[in-house]
């Protein structure tokens, strides 16, 4: 009875921090592209736009649904379905954090820990590409389908890559329980599994944004060709549960990168070394910052929204001093700062590179990316039997 | 709860393999076929072997599936017309499904007598590790044939789609 209390209390706080994130995500991406070409961005609902999000919701809940007369109607329902479901059900295996003791009950800070929990990743990405190849058949539309078959050709073929990179790490840590993976990279950044696997790093996180269909491997949304893609003939929430879903898999992506190859919740050097700390610095330090500039305004609403904000930062350096949350927020933090890191990474890319041509993208794959990244499982492997 | 789950999941199965023979639209029966490979995972892990049901969900359900919907969409395949059955057909079709049927079930009684009924968590021996060694010691030979096969499936496979030279 116990664990299926906590089980749902820790699905609901998940679920809801996951939804939160993503709809932020999109905040915070149309802040950090609009930065990078020196616009504002958001800016009108709520202060520096953070309201933005939550106006999107009800524009997109309140718009009128429509269904075209010419569309296959159960697959037609069925795809954008699919697609959020797939993206959303992989967080349930990801540990965000050590265990932890709430009202004398001890848990983990992860929904469940397969000893498969790799694998069911790789098999729920897998049957992501239905939602999205099945949007583009239904529509029944010449630049849906298009969008669908460039998007199912790419997603098929990164994912050989994908799994390489993901094979390499998994000879050295020996295991496929995402939780075992984490606590054999404890200690320093020079027990994470990105030191001696550094080209599987790279083959990964590049894979990781042809799977997510990020720029610059967005072909299959090429607006200037394909109008929107797949999601041509999808509006309301049925085109907000595609674009949850490619925020979902991005978020998926960077978390699974934390996991295998930068340590999880681990911090960056020993707490012996002081780590436990970094977080109060740096939370201290913005705090500071950001009271200091909201004394000097630049702008008339910095005066308000700047303080507030450092505020809301000193409060959160004070929490990470408390015993009792220490041992909950400290693993927590380093996680978050991770995926963070990574996230702002898929934006800046974004914000940088232009859109690959369509056979530049297949030639990268086959001829790049996948002996790459089957050299790397060879040499790795060889070391492993030959050190053991 | 085994129980529960197991005749759900069955069930999903045979309605899911039923429907890919009644649909006449090839997405509609390549979707239900998906079906029959995703609950057909589900009473591999209930019968204790998760890495095959996992192997199932991302080798049938994800890639194979994936190419039969890749390829039926390329070919843009429309939905096949009913044409009517031969007398043949109507007439003894029924009774020879039901004699096929109840052949398999007599086999299965005589081959099978004393089959003991399979629980959840009884059997152990799926994890990725034991599947691992079973396939590297004692299916070694097997294994490295069968991987000899696939490659050159693949060989040939690239020989027939290349262009001819001039």
């Amino acid at each position: 009875m116990e664990f299926f209390v906590i089980s749902i209390i820790k699905a609901a706080v998940v679920a809801f921090a996951l939804l939160t994130t993503l709809a932020y995500l999109q905040w915070v991406e149309r802040k950090v592209i609009a930065h990078i070409q020196v616009r504002l961005g958001p800016s009108r609902v709520g202060p520096h736009g953070l309201l933005q999000p939550l106006a999107d919701v009800i524009k997109l809940i309140t718009k009128e649904d429509l269904i075209p007369p010419y569309v296959n109607k159960f697959v037609y329902l069925l795809a954008p379905f699919l697609a959020v479901t797939m993206s959303l059900i992989s967080i349930s295996v990801i540990p965000f954090g050590s265990e932890i003791q709430v009202f004398g009950h001890t848990t983990w800070m992860q929904l469940t820990d397969l000893n498969i929990g790799l694998l069911f990743i790789l098999a729920v990405s897998s049957m992501g590409v239905y939602g999205i190849a099945l949007a583009g058949w239904a529509s029944n539309n010449k630049y849906a389908l298009l969008g669908g078959l460039r998007s199912s050709a790419q997603m098929i073929s990164y994912e050989l890559p994908l799994s390489l990179a993901i094979a390499a790490p998994l000879l050295l840590v020996n295991t496929l329980s995402l939780r075992e993976i984490v606590q054999k990279q404890a200690g320093s950044i020079l027990n994470w599994n990105v030191l001696p696997q550094i080209v599987s790093f790279f083959v990964f996180v590049i894979a990781g944004f042809a799977e997510t269909n990020r720029v610059p491997f967005d072909l299959p949304e090429a607006e200037n060709e394909l109008v929107a893609g797949f999601h041509t003939e999808y509006s309301s929430m049925k085109f907000a549960a595609f674009f949850m879903a490619e925020y979902g898999n991005m978020v998926t992506i960077t978390c699974i990168t934390a996991v295998l190859f930068l340590g999880g919740w681990q911090p960056l050097f020993p707490a012996a070394w002081g780590s436990n700390y970094v977080p109060v610095v740096l939370f201290a330090a913005v705090g500071a910052l950001a009271i200091y500039h909201g004394l000097h305004p630049a702008r008339r609403r910095d005066r308000l929204t700047l303080p507030v904000f450092g505020a809301v930062s000193l409060v959160l350096a004070v929490l990470f001093l408390l015993p009792p949350l220490q041992q909950a927020l400290i693993p927590l933090f380093w996680f978050v700062a991770k995926v963070g890191s990574l996230l702002f990474v898929f934006i800046w890319v974004r914000g940088t590179l232009p859109r690959f041509r369509y056979d530049q993208l297949m030639g990268f794959a086959w001829k790049v990316l996948f002996p790459a990244a089957l050299l790397n499982l060879l040499v790795t492997a060889f070391v492993v039997a030959w050190r053991s | 709860m085994d129980v529960i789950l197991f005749l759900i999941f069955a069930i999903i199965a045979v309605v899911c393999a039923v429907n890919v023979v009644v649909q006449t639209h090839p997405i509609s029966s390549a979707i239900s076929l998906i079906g029959v490979m995703a609950s057909l995972a589900v009473l591999y892990l209930l019968l204790g072997a998760e890495f095959i049901a996992m192997a199932q969900i991302i080798v049938y359900a994800g890639a194979v599936m994936v190419l039969f919907v890749f390829v039926i969409m390329l070919l843009n395949a429309g939905a096949e017309s009913k044409r009517g059955r031969s007398l043949m057909a109507q007439l003894l079709g029924m009774p020879l499904l039901i004699a096929f049927l109840a052949l398999a079930s007599y086999f299965i009684q005589r081959l099978y007598p004393t089959g003991a009924i399979v629980h959840f968590g009884v059997f152990q021996g799926g994890s990725a590790q034991s599947v691992g060694m079973a396939l590297f010691t004692t299916y070694l030979l097997p294994f490295e044939v069968t991987s000899v096969l696939i490659l050159i499936g693949i060989v040939g496979a690239v020989v027939l789609a290349r262009k001819e030279l001039p």
